[in-house]
C-alpha cells in the first residue's frame, strides 16, 4: 500500500498567462552537517557530507499554453515511494541532520518574463513501528556517592533524590511522565529541569561524529521544594524537534533526557537517561 | 354714573333687612335622603362583616343584619388576604420564573433542553461569593509604600538581523526561545515604581495583549502573558503580592478568554455551535490552532508561566477531547509541587481552584487535591528559605501569614461549596494534626458553613487556644469564629461558655484597632443570645480599651457598626437605657458628624419599635438628650432635608411622650422640650399642636365643664400657645396655629384668650407676602390666603363680641385689614372675601346659630335679636355689597368682562342662598345680577342650567314659592 501525496496547485491572476509547461518536483532529502567540533572548522566546511536523496519524482501538470484570468486550481497526486532500495523517515529538523521533503512547483514562461517557482514543506509522518512497545520503567535515586566526573567528592552537600521515569521507551505522541521526591537536601535546591537532548550521529568515509544538543529545557520546580512531596516529571515531546528514534548506515538520530538540579550554591547535578521514541 | 351707583346702593341696602329667614333644623332634616338609619355604633365600611350564624338563632326573632344577637360570630375572610394566602400567583410566578431563567438565558433549542437541567446541577449557584467579590477587597487591603520594579523581556520591537545560519533548525529554534526567555531580546528592566505607577503598567500590559490580539500578533500576546506570569515569581515587597495577583491573573482571564473566543469563532463559521458543543462539532482547523497553542505553552521554559498560562486556557481542552479538563486539572495541581515557595504556590493553587470552578466545578477531586496538597507542604511556611527571605525584607510573622489568607479562604470556599458535612470533619482533622495550623483554622471558619463551624465552636476556641502565640495573630481568629456565629447558632448548653473564653482573649488585645475589630464581631453574636447583662459587659469592656489615648477616635466606624447591631437586637428602649454603659459608649462619639449619626439611627429605631406611648423618666432622659444632640448640630449650614428628617425623628419622639393623666407634667415637658429644641421649626409647630390636643384632653376628660383648676390649666395651655407661636417664622404656620389655637380656646370657654388669639392672626394678616415658597419655587400667597380668610370667617360665626368692644369688632377688624392689604393687582381675590363675608353675616342675623360652642354663648345669646345689632349687620353688607359693585363696574369698563361674569354669578349665587328673595328690589337686582353674569356669555352654560333646576326645586317649598316669578325672569343665554 503506497500512500499519495495529494492536492491542487492554484494560480490566480488577472488576465490571461501565458507560460510555456508547469511542472511539480516532489523531493526528499537528509542533510547531514558534521560538527566544527567533531572535525575542525574547515573541514568541517569542506566535508559536509553528500545529501542522500530518499524520494524524488517531476511531473509536468500543464502543457505550454495559456491559463486563463482568474483562479484556475489544477489537482494532482504523487506517490509516496521510495528511490531503489531506500526508506522513508519521519521528518525531522535537528543540527547536523536534517530530514526534510518540499514540493516545488515551477512555471516556465517565455522570453522577457521570469519563471516563477513556489517551495513548500511537507511532513511525513512514518507508520506505526510496533504494535505494542514495552515501557521499561526505571527508578533512580541520585545521591553524591552515584554521581560521576567530580573532582571533589568531599565537597559536595549531601542529597538524595529518588525517582522514576515511567517508560524509556516512549511513544512520542505522549509526553514523557514520571515523578521525583526530594528525600533530603542539606543545601536548598534553585530549579529542577528536564532536558530533552539529541544525539546526531553521522558517518561517512572519515569515520563519524556524535554530537548531543540540546532541544529544550523545562523547569519542574523552581526554589526550595518541599521535601518527600513527589513532584511530577512531565514533558511533552515537541513536534518536528523530535522523530521515531532512527538508526540508519550513514546517520543516527537518538534522543536522551537529563534531569538537571540545581543546587542554590549553583552546583549542578545532572542524571542522563536514554530514550527510544517510535510512533504507535 | 354717579346717580347710578346711588340707586344700586339704595337697591341694595334693604337686602340684609330681608336676609333670609333660615330654620336649620328643618332645613337639614328636608335634605337628608330618606335613607334607612344605620346605626353608627355598630356599622363601619372597614369593620369585618360579621355573618350571623342561624342555628344560634330563635326562630321568629328577625334582627338587623349586623347582629350582636349571635352568640357565635365567625370573621368572613379578608378578601385580599385570601387571595394572598397561600398561591400568591405574582409569588408564583416569579420562583417560577427564577427556576426557569438559567436555563432559558442560554439554551437555543429544545433538544438541548434535558441536557441543560442537567448541567446546571453542576453549575456554581448564585450562594457561591465569586472572585469579583473578593477582588477589590484584596487590592484595598495588600498595599505598599515600597518600591516595585517589573522585569520585562519584551521582544515587541526586535528586528534583529538573524544571523546567517548554516543550520536550518537554528531559526526555528531560536524561534522557540523567543517565545520563552528572549534574553537577547530587548530587556526592559523597570525600577523604583510607585504602587501605583505598578498598577498602571500592568493595566498598560493588559492592553497592549489586547491590541497585540487585535493586530494578529497573537505570538506577541501570548509573550505578554509569560512574562506577566512570570512576575508571579517574583516576591519581593511581598506584602504587595496578593495585590500583584490580583491584578496579573486579570490579565491571564482575558488571555484565556480571547483564546477560547477566537477557537470558538473558528468553529462556527457556517453557522454559531451551541454553548454546550461536544467535540464532534469541532472542525480539524479549530482542533489545529487549538493543539497548537497548547504544544507551544508545553515548551514554555519556566514552571511557574507555563502553569498559569496553561490554566488560563483550560477551557479550551473541551474544544480537544472530553475528558481534557478532566485530565488536566489533576495534572496542574500536582505539577504546583514544584513551586518551592509557599506563598507563591498558595495562590497557584487559588487560581487553579478559580479557573476549576469556573470550568468545570463539578470536578471535587481536584479541589480537595489542591488542598491536601497544600496542607502536605504547609511546613515550608516555617522554613528557613522563607525565614530568611523576611529577615530580609523585614516583614513580621503575623504580617507574613495575613498574606495567605485570602488565597486559603478561596480554595476553601471553593471546597467547602456544597460539600458534604463528612468531607469537611475529615479536613477539619487534618488541619488539626498540623503543627502551627492557626492560619488554616483561620481560613477554615472563614470558608465553612457557618452553621458547621457554629455546632463545633468549642472545639474550635480549643484549637485557637493551642495555637502558637507567635503566630497568626488570635484575635483574627476570634474574629473569623465570630463572624460564623453571628449567622449561626451554637447549642445552647455552649454558648455562655463560648462566649466567656472568647472576651477572655479578646480582652487581652492590646492595639485598640485591633481590639474593636474583633469586639465588633462579637458584640452581634452577645446581642443575639444574651441579655442586656452581658451586652453591658461587653460595653463596658469596650469602653474600657477605647478611652485610652482617644482610640475611638479612630475606630468610629466599628463603633457605629457594633451600636447598629445592639439596637438590632434591643427594641426595648427602656431596657436598652437601663444598661449603664450605654450612655457612656454614646459620649465616645465625640466627632459631630458621626454623632448626630448615631443619634439619627437610634430614633429610627425607637420611632419604628415604640408602639406605645411613653412615661418612663429614664427613656425620657436619654432620648431627650439624644434628640438636643441631633437639634444642637443644626447650623445655618445645614441643608433643609437635614433639618426636615431631624425634625421628622423629634416629632416622632414627643408624639411618643404621653404622661397618662398627669396634664401638668405633659405641659412642662412641653416646656422644656421647647426650650431644647427652639431651631427647628417643625418641632415647635408639633409642641403647639401637642399642647392644643393636652387641652382637648383635658376638656374630654372634664366632660366640657372645668373645674377652677383645670381651667387655670388650659389656660395655661394657651398661654403657652400663645407666647410659642410669633417665633414661627412661617406666616401661614402662624396664621393657622393661631386660627387653631383660638378654637381650642374657646372650646375650653377661655375667651379672653380665643379673643386674643384671633386678634393676633388677623393683625398678622398684613405681613403675608404676596409671593411666598412652595418646595423650593415661588408661588403666589393668594390662594392659600383665601382658603385661610374663609375657615376664619365661619370660626367668627361662634366668636361673641368683646363686651369693651364695638359690635362685630372681630369683622371689622378683620374686613378692615383685607381693605388695606396689597392685593395683587389685577385680582378679585379682594372682593370674594367680600362675597364670602356676606354668608356670615346672613348667618349671624339668625335667631339661633347654625353652630355653637357647648358652654360658650355666642352672639346670638347675647344679642337676643336686638335690632341695633341687626343693623349694623345690614349697614356692613351694604358696605360689602357697595364695594362689590364698585368693583363689577372697574371690570365692565376694562378688558374683565369674562371676571364681571363669574363676580356677578357668585354674588347672585350668595343671594339666592341667603337673601329674602320675597323684598321685590331684592328680587330684581338677583335678576339683575343674572343678567350681568350672561351678557357676554363667558358663564358656564352646565352651571347656568343646573342653578335654574335648583331654584325650581326650591320652588316647590310653600314659602319660597316667590322663586317661581322670578325663575320666569330668568332667561338662559346661548352663548354669542
Amino acid at each position: 500500500l503506497v500512500e499519495v501525496l495529494a492536492g491542487v496547485v492554484v494560480i490566480t491572476s488577472k488576465e490571461a498567462v501565458q507560460h510555456q509547461g508547469i511542472s511539480l518536483t516532489m523531493e526528499g532529502l537528509v542533510n547531514l552537517q558534521l560538527s566544527s567540533k567533531s572535525v575542525g572548522v574547515f573541514e568541517a566546511f569542506y566535508n559536509s557530507v553528500k545529501p542522500i536523496q530518499l524520494i524524488s519524482s517531476n511531473i509536468e501538470v500543464a502543457k505550454p499554453g495559456k491559463v486563463p484570468g482568474g483562479k484556475t486550481e489544477i489537482p494532482f497526486e504523487f506517490p509516496l515511494q521510495a528511490k531503489g532500495n531506500k526508506m522513508l523517515y519521519e521528518t525531522y529538523h535537528g543540527v547536523f541532520v536534517n530530514i526534510q521533503y518540499t514540493l516545488r512547483c515551477d512555471m516556465r514562461r517565455p522570453l522577457l518574463a521570469k519563471d516563477l517557482s513556489k517551495t513548500c514543506e511537507f511532513m511525513l509522518h512514518c507508520q506505526p513501528q510496533k504494535s505494542k512497545v514495552q515501557p521499561t520503567p526505571v527508578d533512580f535515586t541520585i545521591t553524591p556517592e552515584t554521581l560521576q566526573n567530580v573532582k571533589e567528592r568531599t565537597s559536595l552537600p549531601k542529597f538524595v533524590i529518588r525517582g522514576h521515569l515511567d517508560a524509556t521507551n516512549c511513544v512520542i505522541t505522549q509526553p514523557l511522565t514520571g515523578e521525583l521526591v526530594v528525600e533530603s537536601s542539606e543545601v536548598a535546591i534553585k530549579s529542577i529541569e528536564l532536558q530533552l537532548v539529541r544525539v546526531e550521529t553521522c558517518g561517512c568515509a572519515e569515520g563519524y561524529a556524535r554530537d548531543a544538543t540540546e532541544i529544550q529545557n523545562i523547569q519542574i520546580a523552581e526554589g526550595d521544594v518541599c521535601h518527600g512531596l513527589p513532584i511530577p516529571i512531565y514533558m511533552v515531546f515537541p513536534r518536528l524537534f523530535t522523530c521515531p528514534t532512527l538508526e540508519t548506515t550513514n546517520f543516527k538520530v537518538e534522543f536522551e533526557v537529563n534531569v538537571v538540579i540545581v543546587l542554590h550554591d549553583d552546583h549542578l547535578i545532572t542524571e542522563n537517561f536514554p530514550l527510544k521514541l517510535c510512533r504507535v | 354714573m354717579l346717580e347710578t351707583r346711588f340707586h344700586s346702593i339704595a337697591l341694595y341696602s334693604v337686602f340684609f333687612r330681608h336676609a333670609r329667614v333660615r330654620k336649620y333644623g328643618a332645613e337639614l332634616q328636608r335634605c337628608r335622603l330618606d335613607a334607612v338609619p344605620v346605626d353608627l355604633g355598630d356599622y363601619h365600611p372597614l369593620k369585618p362583616i360579621t355573618v350571623t350564624d342561624s342555628r344560634s338563632r330563635r326562630g321568629g326573632r328577625k334582627g338587623s343584619t349586623s347582629s350582636s344577637s349571635s352568640s357565635s360570630s365567625s370573621v368572613a375572610p379578608d378578601p385580599l388576604s385570601s387571595m394572598l394566602e397561600g398561591t400568591d400567583p405574582l409569588s408564583l410566578f416569579a420562583a417560577a420564573s427564577a427556576s426557569e431563567t438559567p436555563t432559558l438565558s442560554h439554551s437555543s433549542s429544545s433538544v438541548e433542553l434535558g441536557r441543560k437541567r442537567r448541567e446546571n446541577e453542576e453549575e456554581v449557584g448564585a450562594d457561591f461569593e465569586p472572585w469579583s467579590a473578593k477582588r477589590g477587597e484584596i487590592l484595598a487591603r495588600f498595599t505598599t509604600t515600597e518600591k516595585l520594579s517589573i522585569n520585562l523581556f519584551m521582544g515587541s520591537d526586535k528586528n534583529k538581523a538573524s544571523s546567517p545560519s548554516s543550520a536550518v533548525s537554528e531559526k526555528v529554534r531560536t524561534r522557540l526561545e523567543e517565545l520563552d526567555d528572549l534574553e537577547e531580546g530587548s530587556q526592559r528592566e523597570l525600577l523604583n515604581l510607585s504602587q501605583q505607577d505598578y498598577v498602571n503598567r500592568i493595566e498598560e500590559l493588559n492592553q497592549s495583549l489586547k491590541e497585540a490580539w487585535s493586530s494578529d500578533q497573537k505570538v506577541k500576546a501570548l509573550k505578554i502573558v509569560i512574562q506577566c506570569s512570570k512576575l508571579l515569581s517574583d516576591t519581593s515587597v511581598i506584602q504587595f503580592y496578593p495585590s500583584k495577583f490580583v491584578l496579573i491573573t486579570d490579565i491571564l482571564d482575558t488571555f484565556g478568554r480571547l483564546v477560547y473566543e477566537r477557537i470558538w469563532s473558528m468553529c462556527s463559521d457556517p453557522r454559531p455551535i451551541p454553548d454546550s458543543f461536544s467535540v464532534e462539532d469541532v472542525n480539524d482547523t479549530a482542533k489545529e490552532t487549538c493543539l497548537n497553542w497548547f504544544f507551544k505553552i508545553a515548551s514554555i521554559r519556566e514552571l511557574i508561566p507555563r502553569l498559569y498560562v496553561e490554566a488560563a486556557i483550560l477551557k479550551c481542552n473541551r474544544f480537544l477531547n472530553k475528558t481534557g479538563i478532566q485530565e488536566t486539572l489533576p495534572r496542574l495541581t500536582a505539577m504546583i509541587r514544584g513551586i518551592g515557595d509557599p506563598l507563591v504556590a498558595v495562590y497557584a493553587r487559588a487560581y487553579l481552584c478559580r479557573v476549576g470552578m469556573e470550568v468545570a466545578p463539578h470536578l471535587k477531586d481536584s479541589l480537595n487535591k489542591n488542598f491536601f496538597d497544600l496542607l502536605a507542604s504547609f511546613r515550608q511556611i516555617h522554613g528557613d528559605t522563607v525565614q530568611n527571605q523576611l529577615v530580609i525584607q523585614r516583614v513580621e510573622i503575623p504580617v507574613y501569614l495575613t498574606l495567605y489568607s485570602p488565597a486559603i479562604h478561596w480554595i476553601l470556599q471553593c471546597v467547602a461549596y456544597r460539600a458534604p458535612d463528612v468531607l469537611l470533619t475529615e479536613m477539619m482533622e487534618r488541619c488539626k494534626k498540623l503543627g502551627n495550623n492557626a492560619l488554616l483554622l483561620n481560613s477554615v471558619m472563614w470558608a465553612f458553613r457557618p452553621e458547621f463551624v457554629a455546632a463545633r465552636a468549642t472545639d474550635f476556641i480549643g484549637m485557637i487556644k493551642d495555637c502558637d502565640e507567635a503566630g497568626f495573630p488570635k484575635h483574627l481568629l476570634f474574629g473569623s469564629l465570630g463572624r460564623s456565629l453571628a449567622c449561626a447558632d451554637p447549642p445552647e448548653s455552649e454558648r455562655l461558655p463560648i462566649l466567656n473564653e472568647a472576651w477572655k482573649v479578646i480582652t487581652k488585645v492590646r492595639s485598640p484597632q485591633d481590639y474593636i475589630n474583633c469586639a465588633e464581631i462579637w458584640v452581634e453574636f452577645t446581642c443575639r443570645h444574651f441579655t442586656k447583662r452581658e451586652v453591658n459587659t461587653v460595653l463596658a469592656d469596650i469602653i474600657k480599651h477605647m478611652t485610652p489615648d482617644r482610640a475611638f477616635e479612630d475606630a468610629y466606624p466599628q463603633l457605629q457598626s457594633v451600636m447598629k447591631k445592639i439596637l438590632t437586637y434591643f427594641h426595648n428602649f427602656s431596657v436598652l437605657f437601663s444598661m449603664e454603659k450605654f450612655l457612656p459608649f454614646l459620649d465616645m462619639f465625640q466627632k459631630d458628624s458621626v454623632r448626630v449619626e448615631v443619634c439619627k439611627s437610634i430614633m429610627e429605631v425607637f420611632i419604628k419599635h415604640q408602639q406605645e406611648p411613653t412615661r418612663d423618666p429614664v427613656i425620657l432622659n436619654a432620648l431627650l438628650h439624644v434628640c438636643k444632640t441631633m437639634h444642637d448640630s443644626v447650623n445655618a449650614l445645614t441643608v433643609e432635608d437635614e433639618k426636615r428628617s431631624l425634625a421628622l425623628l423629634i416629632n416622632g419622639f414627643i408624639r411618643m411622650v404621653s404622661f397618662g393623666r398627669d396634664f401638668e407634667q405633659q405641659l412642662s415637658f412641653c416646656v422644656e422640650a421647647r426650650a431644647t429644641f427652639c431651631n427647628l421649626e417643625p418641632v415647635i409647630i408639633q409642641l403647639i399642636h401637642t399642647v392644643n390636643q393636652l387641652a382637648m384632653e383635658t376638656r374630654r376628660v372634664m366632660g366640657g365643664s372645668h373645674s377652677r383648676k383645670t381651667a387655670a390649666f388650659v389656660r395655661a395651655c394657651a398661654a403657652y400657645s400663645f407666647i410659642t407661636i410669633p417665633s414661627l417664622t412661617s406666616i401661614f404656620s402662624r396664621l393657622h396655629l393661631y386660627l387653631l389655637s383660638g378654637q381650642v380656646a374657646l372650646a375650653n370657654q377661655c375667651l379672653s384668650q380665643a379673643d386674643a388669639f384671633l386678634k393676633a392672626a388677623v393683625s398678622v394678616l398684613p405681613e403675608v407676602p404676596r409671593t411666598i415658597s412652595v418646595e423650593g419655587k415661588q408661588r403666589s400667597s393668594e390662594a392659600f390666603l383665601l382658603d385661610f380668610i374663609n375657615s376664619f370667617l365661619s370660626t367668627l360665626l361662634v366668636v361673641p363680641d368683646h363686651p369693651e368692644q364695638g359690635v362685630l369688632y372681630l369683622v371689622r377688624g378683620l374686613l378692615n385689614m383685607v381693605q388695606d392689604y396689597t392685593w395683587e393687582d389685577n385680582s378679585d381675590a379682594k372682593v370674594r372675601v367680600y362675597i364670602s363675608a356676606l354668608p356670615l353675616l346672613a348667618a349671624m342675623s339668625q335667631e339661633s346659630y347654625l353652630y355653637t360652642i357647648p358652654k360658650v354663648d355666642s352672639n346670638e345669646t347675647l344679642y337676643g335679636g336686638d335690632p341695633k345689632f341687626v343693623a349694623e349687620i345690614s349697614r356692613l353688607c351694604e358696605t360689602l355689597i357697595g364695594q362689590v359693585l364698585d368693583h363689577l363696574k372697574t371690570l365692565g369698563r376694562e378688558e374683565g368682562v369674562r371676571r364681571q361674569g363669574s363676580l356677578a354669578f357668585s354674588l347672585f349665587s350668595t343671594l339666592l342662598a341667603h337673601g329674602d328673595l320675597r323684598n321685590n328690589k331684592l328680587n330684581q337686582l338677583a335678576v339683575n345680577l343674572w343678567n350681568l353674569s350672561h351678557k357676554n356669555g363667558h358663564c358656564d352654560t352646565r352651571t347656568s342650567v343646573r342653578t335654574l333646576e335648583h331654584i325650581k326645586q326650591q320652588a316647590q317649598q310653600p314659602e319660597l314659592s316667590h322663586l317661581s316669578d322670578m325663575l320666569l325672569r330668568l332667561s338662559l343665554q346661548s352663548r354669542a
